[in-house]
């Protein structure tokens, strides 16, 4: 199993090498001269200046690109063009808004996707079935900020039972020492919050989880199909099994594999989705963030919250793997 | 010689197979959801290609005095903001958003099939860098990889194509990849490879057109998705940035301030995003099942 762990991280150091490059030059080629991209036609010379010695435009390619990699390596990743604020202090002052919204995402895809799929799968082409692959095609077709704003205007606007924007109601004052804030609430022992920040998370998670959540519906069904018709579990079935044992021990065993691959790749999707999703209901986190780095073409946010974005994608992978390899015996000795 | 004709019992008839893409055919015009999804797809279409016949209405002119008017026989989807019929909108923008969905999925598939076969085919040092430059794509979630690059690009309609069929290059690639490498020991190839034929025009002729099958539905489902990645970029004001023509992204977000006294002018582009997204998942899904019957359950 180690041996196996220890590939895989050494796997992923060609994959960073040449993430680190392509970002690398996300900037440097940028088209026409960099730092009039960044400041736009009506930058003075003392400030494309500044660009050019902050950049080490002067210096030979390659020393410039390991000047790039050496500040990685050391935890810096440059700062913004717009406030000169160190792009890795803000991505984690945000981040944990992300993460929030994303694990409440995942929570939603998993929790309803997993039992639905089963669900569908134990009565194959019936109308259940039916009804879970609607919602299932429903999921994959209807894009996250077009859902989100069907909610907001069922749920917020008309019906008033959910906020639509932000984590929190600012007027309840919460100190935010972990910037969760549902775990803020929790450790300040107010209720209260507690509830207004779950009510908040409520909308965007959905929004956010859909896609996922119908992936996984999908996945589940198929898998289970699958299992169901092998023939250990008809033996299991022909020598008296519990049909609860069959399932658990026989169908459900089997049938996590594949799930648990694609639960692991939603969660890049999760990652890229919570750009819209943020935008859509005003979160304040890493995806809002980016987008505005985006519309002020501050070029260093967005490519170092893109390289943090992959790291952390490629860190879930290897999770992932590692814990598919554990259930698997086929993949660890291959 | 006379022909006995009594005493042979008739065989069943079974249809003879017609070819795998004719019966894929077959098989797909008579699965329903597979129908509906076509009927999406044709709506939006048809409507793109007579949008001059179906509205009179030109979609980048209003008339400020009619603004923001709901629906009615003279407006049948209402009229925007600058006083724009929605309807004509929404058909001219299925022209747009169609077509930057189709052509990114073709580069996609350009760029993925190029790769996919160098790798599969050529295998070895060749493979091993290829494959190496797939993950570092893959590393990066598909829409933060587009956005990245309309960035970098600059906004405009072929940089939105490049964009997103980039983000779908690595998928593309991985797929014939795979499959190229399931078919180099396949009997036909072994064969092509003992009478001497070369190693091109063993991956041209032999191996790449057994290797489409999976490609081609993966890029039906491909052409939902890209369809909701455009809009998306869209409305992240990464869109074409063309106030001349429209584009179901753009015009959610320039109507999404307006939720609340005009609903209608964000519920026509989004419908018309789902229902064509729901078409090709549909169509992709019918696809895939008759190209390989054994999945149908």
């Amino acid at each position: 199993m180690l041996k196996y762990i220890l590939r895989r991280l050494i796997g992923a150091i060609p994959v960073l090498i040449g993430l680190s490059i392509i970002l690398f030059l996300f900037v440097r080629l940028l088209p026409g001269d960099p730092a009039i991209a960044i400041l736009g036609q009506h930058a003075t010379p003392a400030l494309i200046l500044q660009v050019h010695q902050s950049l080490g435009l002067d210096l030979p390619i390659y020393v410039q690109y390991l000047n790039y990699v050496g500040g990685l390596l050391q935890g810096d990743f440059g700062a913004s063009f717009i406030n000169g604020r160190p792009v890795l202090e803000d991505f984690l002052l945000r981040f944990p808004a992300t993460i929030e919204l994303t694990v409440a995402a995942l929570i939603f895809a998993v929790g309803l996707g997993i039992p639905l799929g089963r669900l569908a799968a134990r009565h194959p082409n019936g109308w259940l079935d039916g009804i879970v692959t609607v919602i299932s095609l429903f999921g994959i077709s209807v894009p996250i900020f077009v859902l989100g704003y069907t909610m907001v205007f069922i749920f917020a606007v008309q019906l008033h039972w959910l906020p639509a924007t932000n984590q929190i109601d600012a007027r309840l004052q919460l100190p935010l020492r972990t910037n969760f804030v549902v775990i803020d609430a929790i450790l300040a022992g107010r209720p209260d919050a507690l509830v207004d920040a779950l009510k908040h998370l409520v909308l965007p998670a959905v929004a956010l989880g859909s896609i996922p959540f119908a992936i996984i519906t999908r996945i589940t069904r198929a898998s289970v199909l699958d299992v169901t018709n092998e023939d250990y579990v008809r033996t299991a079935r022909a020598k008296g099994l519990t049909e609860r044992r069959v399932d658990s021990r026989h169908i459900m065993r089997n049938a996590w594999l594949p799930v648990t691959t694609i639960i692991g790749l939603e969660v890049g999707g999760l990652l890229g989705g919570a750009v819209i999703t943020e935008t859509v209901f005003s979160w304040n986190g890493v995806g809002s963030w980016v987008v505005d780095a985006i519309q002020n073409h501050d070029y260093f946010v967005v490519q170092s919250s893109i390289l943090i974005f992959a790291l952390i994608f490629l860190v879930v992978n290897l999770v992932v793997d590692i814990g598919y390899a554990f259930l698997n015996p086929r993949i660890r000795y291959a | 010689m006379a022909v006995g004709t009594a005493t042979i019992s008739r065989p069943v008839r079974e249809r003879a197979s017609r070819g795998l893409w004719r019966d894929a055919g077959r098989r797909l015009l008579r699965n329903g959801p597979a129908i509906v999804g076509l009927v999406c797809i044709l709506i939006f279409v048809v409507g793109a290609l007579l949008a001059p016949v179906l509205s009179s209405y030109d979609p980048s002119v209003g008339k400020l005095v009619d603004r923001m008017k709901p629906p009615s026989p003279a407006h049948l989807m209402g009229t925007d903001l600058l006083g724009r019929d929605e309807f004509a909108r929404v058909l001219y923008g299925a022209r747009l958003s169609l077509q930057l969905g189709t052509i990114s999925v073709v580069f996609g598939l350009f760029f993925g099939i190029v790769i996919g076969a160098a790798a599969g085919g050529l295998g070895g040092k060749v493979d091993a860098l290829l494959m190496r430059i797939v993950d570092v794509l893959l590393a990066i979630p598909g829409i933060l990889l587009a956005i990245g690059i309309v960035a970098w690009l600059g906004r405009g309609q072929i940089q939105i194509m490049l964009a997103v069929g980039v983000s779908y290059t690595p998928i593309f690639a991985r797929l014939l990849r795979g499959s190229l490498l399931a078919l180099r020991e396949a009997d036909f190839v072994l064969a092509g490879r003992s009478i001497g034929a070369s190693r091109l025009r063993l991956l041209v002729r032999h191996m790449l057109p057994n290797a489409l099958t999976p490609l081609i539905v993966q890029a039906t489902l491909a052409l939902a998705t890209a369809i909701i990645d455009v809009a998306g970029l869209g409305f992240l004001g990464l869109g074409p940035g063309d106030p001349r023509v429209a584009e179901w992204g753009e015009m959610l977000t320039d109507s999404a301030r307006f939720l609340q006294s005009a609903p209608f002018l964000i519920f026509f582009p989004a419908a018309a995003i789902v229902i064509s997204a729901i078409g090709f998942n549909l169509v992709g899904d019918g696809l895939r099942e008759a190209l390989d019957p054994r999945l149908r359950r």
